[in-house]
């Protein structure tokens, strides 16, 4: 399995029945090809949709029915679409149950940068900002490293996307999440030990007795 | 008799000011009035503040070439840089093009509060980041809260799916997104619709935007001429 590969299927396994899901951009977006049998979301897209379902094949996409990275996607029965400012009123007003988002950079207390390389890249924001604030649970989707340098870092060099803080993150090294404010290694990934994660990782992580492998 | 159906691209784009604050519809391609921005091409207008999502890809959609053609002073929006967005990246760069970047949310909550009468709003989002700097922050509830002003234009472009002769709107699918908003936040908005109908063919639960938000509506079957330039960003 690839990185990506590993890190989508890890997070598939956090979603639950019922639950209400915005999945970001890149590897985020993998999330929905992993989901365990019997669990059944609804995933909502910011441009305006909740319901959307696999992608069409090619040629059968609508072409006023994206998700919000501009691909075709399909609408299962039962979904809705509505306008921009009700989308971020679902985010914002705390009716996300999750999202899950790529990042550039994590620190020790879970605070996030993904939308800015100050004199390099302006991507901008897009939704990223509304929903690491009003989503009730926020995983990130990265890898554990970028050209070989740590992206979980003490403080982040980047511009924070927001003050509140994530609740995990999933690498293809280890799942870390931010009991108590402090960045806890809980999971590592098979065939990878917790002195590679911690070599890997500029944050001093937390590491209990009881570190267990990833499921996949 | 209440008619806001005009002929041509050229006659909806008429008296638009140097200067003027012009919203655009549009996820990327979805819901985005591609022939209206090149409408506004034609028609000339310069130093304009554009408020949108995106600011265009590639080199040939209308909104790209607004912005190489230096008509544009400022865009407000929330990702300029999508793949392939080497105009927006050059003209930045070059201190030709200013840049307000404003998350999605409150883009779109700023934009909904000047349509509804509300002059400015708090929000969470940014509350703590870099964008916070220089803005109110308030504290309600044990939660920290930033001051956000409304946006106004001068001109809304929006596409919809159906028009009527009143002004009546639908749009399909996600091709809704920032159009209801926008038409409510103009002083001119002007409409390109994929189909006209007939008064009463709308029924008046399902209009999506009402005709008193609309001023002008030009009829453009999708797949026409020149809807293919926007591409998807």
């Amino acid at each position: 399995m690839d990185a990506q590969a590993i890190i989508a299927k890890r997070i598939a396994r956090e979603l639950r029945s019922g639950m209400l899901v915005n999945l970001g951009i890149g590897i985020p977006t993998l999330v929905a090809n992993y989901l365990p049998e019997g669990v059944n979301v609804f995933f909502q897209s910011e441009n305006g949709l909740i319901g959307t379902g696999p992608i069409p094949e090619e040629g059968m996409g609508h072409p006023t029915l994206t998700d919000a990275g501009g691909s075709p996607v399909t609408a299962l029965p039962g979904a809705s679409t509505f306008d921009s400012a009700t989308s971020f009123g679902l985010i914002r007003g705390g009716h996300l149950d999750l999202t899950v988002l790529g990042g550039l950079q994590v620190d020790a207390q879970g605070h996030l940068a993904n939308w800015m390389i100050p004199g390099k890249m302006v991507p901008g924001m897009g939704g990223a900002m509304d929903l690491v604030t009003g989503a009730k649970r926020v995983i990130i989707a990265m890898q554990h490293t970028a050209k070989g340098k740590p992206k979980i870092l003490e403080k982040c060099t980047l511009p924070l996307t927001s003050a509140r803080p994530v609740d995990l993150v999933v690498s293809e090294m280890a799942v870390i999440g931010f009991p108590g404010g402090r960045a806890t290694l809980l999971e590592t990934a098979p065939g990878v030990s917790v002195d590679q994660v911690l070599a890997a990782t500029e944050a001093r992580l937390a590491t209990p007795e009881n570190v267990v492998e990833m499921p996949l | 008799m209440i008619d806001k159906r005009v002929k041509s691209i050229a006659e909806a784009m008429q008296g638009i000011k140097d200067g003027s604050t012009v919203m655009f519809g549009g996820f990327g391609a979805v819901g985005h009035p591609a022939h209206l921005i090149d409408g506004l091409i034609e028609q000339g207008a310069k130093d304009l503040t554009l408020v949108g999502n995106n600011a265009g890809s590639g080199r040939v959609e209308p909104l790209v070439r607004l912005l190489a053609a230096g008509r544009v002073r400022k865009i407000i929006c929330s990702f300029p840089r999508s793949a392939g967005s080497v105009v927006f990246d050059e003209l930045h760069k070059a201190g030709k093009l200013e840049l307000e970047l404003v998350p999605q949310g409150t883009l779109a909550e700023r934009i909904r509060a000047a349509g509804a009468g509300i002059p400015a709003f708090y929000t969470p989002t940014a509350y703590g980041t870099a964008l916070a700097e220089g803005k109110e922050v308030r504290e309600i509830n044990g939660r920290h809260y930033l001051l956000e002003h409304a946006i106004r234009a001068d001109v809304a472009l929006v596409e919809a799916y159906q028009a009527d002769r009143w002004g009546n709107l639908t749009y399909k699918l996600s091709g809704r997104n920032f159009n209801p908003i926008m038409a409510m936040a103009a002083s001119l908005t002007i409409v390109q619709s994929q189909h006209m109908v007939e008064l009463g063919d709308i029924g008046p639960e399902d209009v999506h935007t009402p005709g008193v938000f609309v001023q002008r509506v030009v009829h453009v079957p999708y797949g026409g001429p020149a809807s293919n330039l926007a591409t998807a960003g």
